[in-house]
């Protein structure tokens, strides 16, 4: 019974590691005032960028920042047709979801299915994971579980405690008044979409250099989709993307577990969205003020509207 | 400022402007809406670039590419609307203004500092109140805060008064008096002539993007300077014939709205209307009239209290019905609620009337009757568009606004709402829609005016009432006397005051 | 020193719309080759394969067609729901759910009823089924302000799982030998088709006739007149008495039916069984996102912006068979024609001047 608990504790943090990353990464984007529904695309670049370096060069870090590089670069295109150009955002995010998921199925296709041969070491803290239950599934992970919590708490603190936190959250409720404190505010947004789509990428650098240790087309499997519910869920707020993160890592786990009791897996795989779905109504019902979007969310601003 | 120009779209805002001002100054700049003033300062703030011409600060040529080099040379700017974030708290406000925001933890930083300046200035604000928690006066207050912690030598107020009580003006004027004795220069935008004669020393004229006419104002007077702005005598009273009220058209009783924020907005209010009459509530923009005439139009839920229409009970029904008993109009957010940006000049003419039967048919809209109708529109009104077949976002907020009025009038409403119909208007246009109200009233519709300018409610209006924060303070006839402390009414107080000569 | 300004174009005629349309699509089919360049592919050898696959032959030509139905059906109820700004990506769903509603009616009554009489019912029943899935995500939206973006998402990944589970558990046809897959639909309950190709003729003229009557409605019917006013500016249709509740029910019941038609079309007349998700729908229904997006949301041009892209699927089948490319590498020109289609928008609706001047 403990073996179980602990490993199922362990196998949700590890599903809720890529959702953290890219939940965080959407939520910076957006506090900014732009949508970006291309995570799914970006995810699954990153994910083969970090595969194929991490084989060529045998050294795992160096296939994370190459997802991070090319995350960043392809989101520019999402920030120049949004920002420069006020194109719809929707549209603009549905471009780069096709045009990532068409290159990695492209590039990636050669490397399919080959095992990866240098992997990326989980780490241990001493002591901590010695901890009964917890321990080993909080301290025993892999190294981007620790940066995706790491990078979470610092996001928080970066949008809350600092200068350029109000410069971004100022942009995404309030883009004219903020421009006219002497704010660049488009510099803001595409700083914030680059390092939105970076943070993608490393979540799928997770899933394919850590979780599964491999590539295959369509790995993402709509994890980028639920990053971005999780970022109303989380109400914009990286702290509260942990939870939220987690407990839908919990979902998916979820379905392993119920699978010995005789239930369709093809049922328990549908559990994860209908799940944000009716986690959504909740939200919806709770507060009636309407879910602290930023004000001005997917609205192009154009400088000096007369 | 030194031979400014700047045009948008082939449009000359500005013409070879050339001002300037000193310290221990306030200048008034002085012109109808449109005639180029907030441009001008705009380009001083750095938000636009002149397309000739040269700025000099202390004698000293600059070029200021945007807000924050102005705010290094010493410039700050009070916008019209204000530049700050509603959801926001006011320091988080202040703090992304700042030129020297700490990187870390700012708002702790500045706390003090803006503690000093509280003190020396007599600003008394809960730095941790959201913006949206205040007050206009308060708001108004926090953005001069954020220019002078910045070290403005320079302080642009753009239309300031707009939105403040007449007590929150004394209040201001304070300031102004304050910051002029310590050196500092001031340069004021309005278009209220009683505004600029008392608190300026010199005044600019501004009219269609030239500079018309300078005076000191101790050497001038009102009617100098109308003439100056608009380029003709302007008419002070508007002659209204006196015509006997008809039958009762609207009946409000003990009406209880909420607002956006989940607040009373409208708390008890009662009274009525006739035929023949123009009924004006008077008050400061924000203390319950879009709450008011947004639950009489059906666009608002209303709490409690009845509302009918020639003996027929309306209330909260849907505003398409309210619609159909003869209700028109002219709503206060005229971009936000009267049109539809995109589409075109004749699918906005018909955004009420789509569903009448001269327009369509089953489900099929008639467009050669919309268009004929449109174009009725265009020429009554002299709404200024190449073509009907125009994009409505395309026009100027004045002609929006008439054909917006133009879509309400033209289906001979027994009621006629207006929310604050001349706001932004220019002489020209804001004349020819009073005149529109008052041959409304002569054939027989009732007219329910929303307005904060006085002179507007006193010309047009038969009966008067006072709004302030929700309440009615009193429901007068347009010669009582008592209507002479107005002012005090629309800032609360309630007591029949008796005329101080 | 150069300087860009811009201002707003106002005079858009449609000649210059169609011009920035080509200029873009050429753009963006630089830009492929570009990437098939690095990728080791000859460009131009693999574009006039493209071509040559769909158009060049007669056979690819009628492959085109054949394709260009669900993306014409999709595309055209697509243009509605993006001029209500009602972000529908759920036409996956929609279209399989389409397929289910159709595909049961078939196998129920298709034994006893003739020809005309169970192929309007399937069609119908595909219809209510698209319908009913498309109104899911307005209910969501209306009243439980619910991105629909996210919503429509959502009930993808649910459709596709809901069909999984049909076809391997209840409906798993005895005649598949243990693999998954309904029974084959009984011959009355199949479209024919022309001679020779795999075109369904029916649901190709329902395809047509429903472009050109959305079109009329779109342009010339009260709904489709306050459908657009709420797109534009919610605040104002509110003001305008318009119904935004009904609106939107309508609107999305007509773009997710439409949906539901293609997937009927594509069970009763290509595979006439139902099988896995992806074997039903090749992504027709994000595809067509970008068919709409061309058509620039007039349910006409989506006729001609449907064959192209249907051009575009079957052309990538083709290099996909002679290059060894992988199926993805549709996505890719998918994806750029449309970022490419994005800027050149731009283009239309601003004037750009370069100015030079010294200093």
């Amino acid at each position: 019974m403990e073996d179980i608990i602990i490993s199922t504790l362990q196998r949700t943090m590890v599903a809720g590691t890529p959702l953290l990353l890219a939940t965080t990464g959407e939520i910076i984007c957006e506090r900014s005032g732009i949508l970006n529904l291309g995570v799914e695309g970006v995810m699954a670049l990153g994910a083969v960028t970090a595969f194929i370096v991490t084989m060529t060069t045998g050294s795992p870090w160096l296939g994370v920042l190459a997802a991070l590089a090319a995350g960043m670069v392809i989101s520019v295109i999402h920030a120049f047709t949004s920002v420069t150009l006020q194109a719809n955002q929707v549209v603009s995010g549905l471009a780069l979801t096709m045009l990532g998921l068409g290159l990695a199925g492209m590039v990636g296709k050669p490397y399919v299915g080959k095992p990866l041969a240098i992997k990326m070491e989980d780490i241990t803290i001493p002591v901590l994971s010695d901890i009964p239950y917890i321990g080993k599934a909080l301290f025993s992970q892999s190294p981007f579980f620790f940066l995706a919590i790491g990078l979470a708490l610092v996001s928080w603190f970066f949008l809350q405690r600092t200068r350029l936190g109000i410069q971004i959250r100022s942009t995404g409720e309030n883009p004219k008044a903020t421009e006219t404190q002497g704010v660049n505010v488009f510099l803001i947004r595409y700083l914030s979409v680059i390092i939105g789509g970076g943070f993608s990428a490393l979540a799928g650098a997770h899933l394919s250099i850590s979780y599964s240790k491999s590539w295959i087309e369509g790995m993402t499997a709509g994890r980028g989709w639920i990053a971005i519910a999780l970022t109303i869920f989380a109400l914009w707020n990286p702290g509260r993307a942990i939870w939220a993160a987690f407990l839908f890592g919990g979902i998916f786990v979820a379905q392993y577990l119920m699978q010995p009791l005789g239930i369709s897996p093809n049922f328990l795989a549908m559990l994860p969205y209908i799940a944000t779905l009716l986690i959504l109504v909740l939200i919806s019902l709770k507060d009636p003020r309407k879910l602290n979007a930023p004000a001005m969310l997917a609205a192009p601003y154009k400088r000096g509207e007369r | 400022m030194e031979g400014i120009s700047k045009s948008f779209h082939g449009i000359h805002a500005n013409k070879e402007i050339s001002l300037s001002v000193g310290s221990g100054e306030i200048l008034g700049l002085l012109g109808e809406n449109g005639a180029g003033k907030t441009t001008l300062m705009n380009i001083l703030y750095g938000l636009y670039q002149p397309d000739a011409g040269q700025i000099k600060i202390n004698g000293n040529p600059v070029r200021i590419t945007n807000p924050m080099e102005s705010i290094l040379y010493g410039i700050g700017m009070v916008h019209q609307h204000f530049m700050l974030i509603q959801n926001h708290s006011v320091i988080e406000n202040i703090a992304l203004g700042y030129k020297d925001t700490p990187f870390f933890f700012p708002k702790i930083k500045i706390k003090e500092k803006v503690a000093s300046f509280s003190r020396q200035f007599n600003f008394t604000i809960d730095l941790n109140k959201k913006i949206w928690q205040l007050s206009a006066g308060e708001q108004q207050r926090v953005e001069i805060i954020k220019a002078l912690l910045n070290g403005a030598d320079l302080l642009i107020l753009d239309e300031p008064t707009s939105v403040l009580t007449p007590k929150e003006i004394e209040e201001l004027i304070t300031i102004l008096r304050q910051m002029k004795a310590d050196g500092h220069s001031v340069i004021f935008i309005s278009h209220k002539l009683d505004e600029i004669m008392n608190i300026c020393d010199r005044v600019v004229v501004l009219q269609k993007g030239s500079i018309v006419g300078r005076a000191d104002t101790g050497q001038t007077d009102k009617k100098t300077l109308a003439r100056m702005m608009v380029g003709r005598d302007v008419v002070f009273t508007i002659s209204r014939e006196k015509l006997a009220k008809g039958r009762q058209v609207l009946r409000a009783d003990q009406i209880h709205v909420t607002g956006d924020m989940g607040l009373p907005a409208v708390k008890g209010v009662s009274f009525d209307l006739y035929e023949n009459e123009i009924f004006g509530i008077a008050g400061v923009a924000g203390n319950g009239q879009r709450e008011l005439a947004e639950a009489i139009t059906g666009i608002r839920r209303v709490d409690s209290g009845k509302i009918t229409i020639n003996g027929k009970d309306i209330t909260n029904l849907s505003p398409r019905h309210i619609y159909d008993h003869g209700v028109s109009h002219v709503p206060e957010e005229r971009i936000r609620f009267g049109i539809a940006p995109g589409l075109f000049l004749y699918d906005n003419a018909i955004l009420k009337q789509h569903h009448l039967k001269k327009f369509s048919r089953r489900y099929f809209l008639k467009y050669s009757q919309v268009k004929n109708h449109t174009q009725g529109i265009v020429d009554d009104f002299k709404v200024l568009t190449h073509s009907i077949e125009n994009q409505i976002r395309n026009l100027s907020g004045g002609n929006i606004q008439k054909l917006i009025l133009g879509r309400e009038i033209s289906e001979q409403p027994n009621l006629l709402v207006a929310s604050h119909p001349t706001y932004g208007l220019d002489v020209g246009a804001t004349e020819f829609l009073r005149q529109h109200l008052l041959k409304l009233r002569k054939q027989g519709s009732a007219v329910l005016l929303f307005s904060e300018d006085l002179e507007e409610i006193f010309e047009l209006c038969d009966r008067i009432a006072v709004i302030f924060a929700g309440e009615f303070m009193g429901i007068f006839d347009s010669d009582d006397e008592r209507l002479c402390e107005i002012g005090l009414m629309m800032a609360g107080s309630r007591r029949i005051p008796r005329c101080i000569q | 020193m150069i300087r860009l300004s811009y201002t707003d174009r106002y005079q858009i005629t449609r000649l210059r719309a169609l011009m920035t349309n080509i200029f873009s699509l050429a753009a963006g089919l630089f830009v492929i080759s570009i990437i098939f360049l690095i990728a080791g592919v000859n460009p131009l050898f693999a574009i006039s394969e493209i071509f040559q696959g769909s158009f060049g032959s007669m056979y690819g030509f009628k492959e085109t067609i054949t394709k260009a139905i669900p993306l014409i059906l999709i595309g055209a109820g697509l243009t509605l729901a993006f001029r209500a700004k009602f972000w529908n990506i759920g036409a996956e769903g929609q279209l399989l759910m389409g397929a289910i509603f159709s595909t049961w009616t078939g196998l129920a009554f298709g034994n006893t009823l003739p020809s005309f009489a169970i192929i309007p019912l399937m069609f119908a029943a595909g219809f209510l089924g698209g319908a009913l899935w498309g109104i899911i995500p307005a209910i969501l939206k209306i009243k439980y302000a619910i991105n629909e973006v996210i919503s429509t998402l959502m009930l993808n990944y649910i459709c596709a799982h809901i069909l999984t589970m049909l076809i391997v558990g209840p409906w798993k046809g005895a005649s598949r030998f243990g693999f998954p897959g309904t029974d084959n639909l009984p011959d009355a309950a199949t479209l024919s088709v022309i001679p020779g190709s795999r075109i369904h003729y029916i649901t190709l003229m329902l395809a047509l006739a429903c472009a050109a009557i959305l079109a009329l409605a779109i342009y010339k019917t009260r709904f489709g007149y306050e459908a657009r006013v709420v797109g534009e500016n919610p605040d104002a249709g509110k003001y305008a008495g318009i119904n935004f509740f009904k609106t939107t029910l309508v609107l999305m019941a007509i773009s997710g039916g439409l949906a539901g038609l293609a997937g009927v079309g594509e069970v009763a007349g290509i595979h006439h069984y139902l099988g896995y998700p992806t074997s039903v729908s090749s992504g027709y229904g994000f595809t067509a996102i970008i068919v709409a997006w061309l058509a620039k949301l007039n349910p006409l041009y989506a006729v001609i912006s449907g064959i192209f892209f249907a051009g575009i699927l079957v052309g990538g089948d083709a290099i996909q068979i002679s290059l060894g490319l992988p199926a993805a590498t549709v996505e890719i020109v998918n994806g750029t024609l449309l970022i490419f289609l994005i800027m050149g928008e731009y283009f239309l609706h601003n004037k750009i001047t370069v100015t030079f001047s010294r200093a």
